[in-house]
């Protein structure tokens, strides 16, 4: 028997296996939901959401959207870390949603992305925080509504701190130290997340710096801001930092289970917190870096749009109207029923029993007195760019100042798109 | 990944068939069968990959910003931009590192399976999928499993667990770039998902090898073991052994599930298919310089298949006849 024989055998069960394989991943590929029913019916609205951790949240916002009589609203929870990118690719395409929560960045402004909300929000403007009306106004249009602010600051374990005789940090070298003397065999100093890129904006404004001037020009490449990326390489470095944790800074469990006396997370896991530890739970802003600086706290959260491109811009600016400024009793329930949110409405924010006492109210303050707000010329792109300084200078030994002239030279190229 | 995969090899098939008809003589019907038969395939190659291919090279000459129906034609200006793209060159050394380490490694350990399961005389049916089991897996599903149970940073995660008994402190596999341990995660993954596929490949060919062959080199006096594996077995599987590594280096090519789940945010490890996702799908949906990336990237493919065929004699068993 000759060994050409052999050959052609295995080739054609090659092929066969092949084929079957390409036929089954041919199929797969044709099946996809895209939230849209079927009916021909203008008053039909898709709204995106990304997926909030808190129980109950998935329901709250199908419930809200279930009691609107005016459409009929299906909702898209977008599981996974990268929502922005599944939000830009969906907005392209015929499938793209009515109406989308996102961050106030003026990219879906200038393109034409977003509608104008001045309209609906006019007649209750005051009621509003004021900050929030500025980080979404261009040219005097107001282009999203705030439906929760997210103050995101350190929780720590006081506990801890006293049993390894540790003061609150107050500058970026205090923190180091602390991390330094809290960590022990199984419980590690302190968390920012797994890729660290949570406290980029922080470590620019405790430094004196900012991410853009008033009148949108780079204002991060400072000394100051390369001088603090060193020191947080060193703490990356000294085996004081959690790093690898199976949930990210954003959920509360590598704190609820001891796996960090300190960890960067959001108010809204104050709930889950509290439930786990107590009154074991202690806050306090991102610390001064460098003599010049001052604690800083993210002032986040997350604001409605309508898509200005959608065959539905009136029915889905009503439905906002009807839910995010109308309803109110949705609108409490949606900040404080299950993570903790503060209401960017005033009345809201001052009726919210829940955030009068005890540690919320604490959140409430640091985010009154350190709070930076959303800066919407400061765009995905750049915030991506500042990523790479991140991976680059903190996580991989490069050096901070030329990482940051980089970025500096891309954000640059950005703004020039933008503002011309 | 794996329709992409195994679309390479799929593609001759029906052109094979339709060579082979007539020398078999035509029944009537017979052409009807044949694009009864072939027809939804085909259409299914032509909707799906072939326009899309020719989408995307069209797509490449021009300035395609958040639009797929460009009007502004650039010629060449996007190829250039690619190919003086630091990222993008980078991530063309990544794959080098990548499939230096998973070819081989994929090959030996699937081959090295296929013997062991080959020697079974019970049970071989069980081991056989057992092994054969992973490939159904999804390369998402056990990103997350290797990245939140077995490789996580923390004092919990299965392979710090284990270290720990050595007295070795936690790893953060994947949050560190220095040192690399992230390859480590990356090669595991992937020679776990499949290797079983081609340990079947190659079960499939040991069974083929004649028995006389064996025995013939018994009585002219080889020795059972390295011998027999070195200079029968191994030169009988070199067709197989030519096809998987072919597969293999196209599969290494076309990496992209693991990398962009196992390392987020990262500017390290990432293969031409994600710094292409970044150009294209990112934060500037610039499919011009996306498309001319892959453009590239595919004529790289065709270059390395076609040195590789020349080298390792992949379909040169018909000529030497």
């Amino acid at each position: 028997m000759s060994a050409l024989s052999n050959s052609n055998w295995d080739r054609r069960n090659v092929l066969r296996a092949a084929m079957g394989l390409a036929a089954v991943g041919g199929l797969a590929a044709c099946g996809g939901n895209t939230g849209r029913s079927s009916g021909g019916s203008g008053d039909a609205l898709v709204q995106y959401f990304h997926a909030y951790g808190e129980a109950g949240t998935e329901q709250a916002i199908k419930k809200y959207a279930k009691a609107y009589k005016g459409a009929n609203v299906t909702t898209q929870w977008i599981t996974g870390s990268n929502f922005e990118q599944k939000l830009f690719a969906a907005l392209l395409t015929k499938n793209a949603p009515d109406v989308f929560e996102f961050h106030p960045q003026i990219q879906l402004i200038k393109s034409g992305q977003v509608a104008d909300l001045t309209d609906i929000i006019a007649p209750v403007k005051d009621d509003f925080n004021q900050a929030d009306i500025t980080s979404h106004t261009v040219d005097g249009k107001i282009y999203g509504v705030r439906m929760i602010d997210d103050p995101q600051f350190f929780f720590y374990r006081p506990s801890l701190f006293a049993k390894a005789k540790v003061e609150v940090p107050t500058t970026l070298e205090e923190l180091i130290e602390a991390a330094a003397k809290l960590k022990t065999a199984k419980i590690k100093g302190a968390y920012l997340g797994n890729d660290l890129t949570p406290v980029q904006n922080n470590l620019i404004w405790s430094a004196g710096a900012d991410t853009l001037t008033a009148d949108n020009k780079p204002a991060f490449n400072t000394d100051e801001v390369a001088a603090g990326l060193k020191q947080l390489r060193t703490l990356f470095t000294s085996g004081d930092l959690l790093l690898g944790a199976p949930t990210d800074w954003w959920d509360p469990s590598a704190f609820i289970q001891g796996l960090t006396a300190i960890q960067w997370c959001g108010m809204w896991a104050m709930p889950a917190m509290i439930e786990a530890l107590g009154d074991d739970i202690g806050i306090f802003p991102f610390p001064k870096v460098g003599s010049a600086g001052k604690q800083s706290v993210t002032n986040g959260g997350w604001s409605m749009f309508v898509n200005a491109k959608g065959d539905n811009v009136d029915a889905a600016k009503e439905y906002v109207k009807w839910l995010w400024i109308d309803q109110k009793e949705y609108q409490e329930d949606w900040a404080t029923s299950y993570g903790f949110h503060i209401p960017p409405r005033t009345s809201l924010a001052q009726s919210a029993t829940k955030l009068q006492t005890g540690l919320p109210a604490e959140g409430v303050k640091l985010f009154n007195e350190f709070g930076h707000f959303d800066n919407i010329g400061w765009t995905q792109a750049m915030i991506s760019s500042v990523n790479d300084v991140m991976a680059n200078s903190v996580r991989k030994d490069d050096d901070p100042k030329a990482q940051l002239d980089a970025c500096e030279k891309k954000v640059d190229t950005e703004l020039k798109k933008l503002f011309g | 990944m794996s329709t992409t995969t195994t679309r390479g090899v799929a593609q001759p098939a029906p052109a094979k068939v339709s060579k082979d008809r007539p020398r078999r003589g035509l029944r009537a019907g017979s052409t009807f069968n044949f694009w009864l038969f072939t027809g939804p395939f085909l259409i299914g190659l032509i909707v799906f990959v072939f326009v899309p291919i020719g989408w995307s090279i069209y797509l490449s000459f021009f300035e395609a910003r958040f639009t797929v129906t460009p009007s502004d034609f650039v010629g060449f200006e996007n190829y250039t931009q690619v190919l003086t793209d630091v990222d993008f060159l980078n991530s063309l050394v990544t794959f080098t590192v990548f499939a230096a380490f998973i070819v081989p490694t994929t090959w030996a350990f699937s081959l090295g399976l296929a013997l062991l399961v080959n020697r079974l005389r019970f049970m071989r049916a069980f081991f056989r999928s057992v092994f054969f089991l992973p490939t159904a897996v999804s390369y998402v599903a056990a990103s997350l499993i290797w990245k939140m149970s077995i490789f996580n940073g923390v004092r919990f995660g299965l392979a710090n667990t284990v270290l720990s008994w050595f007295g070795i402190d936690n790893i953060a596999w994947l949050a560190v770039p220095d040192p690399p341990w992230y390859w480590l995660v990356i090669v595991t993954l992937r020679l776990w998902l499949q290797s079983g596929f081609y340990m079947i490949l190659f079960i499939a060919a040991l069974q083929n090898i004649p028995r006389e062959l064996y025995e013939a080199a018994a009585i002219d006096g080889a020795k059972p073991g390295w011998q027999t594996f070195r200079f029968i077995t191994l030169p009988q599987l070199r067709a197989t052994s030519t096809a998987v590594i072919l597969l293999l280096l196209v599969a290494a090519y076309q990496a992209f599930d693991e990398f962009f789940n196992l390392l987020g945010k990262a500017t390290w490890g990432q293969p031409p298919l994600v710094e292409l996702y970044k150009m294209a799908l990112g934060e500037n949906q610039n499919y011009g310089a996306g498309s001319a990336g892959a453009v590239v990237l595919t004529m790289l493919i065709c270059v390395v298949t076609l040195l590789q065929g020349k080298i390792m004699g992949f379909g040169r068993g018909e000529e030497s006849k």
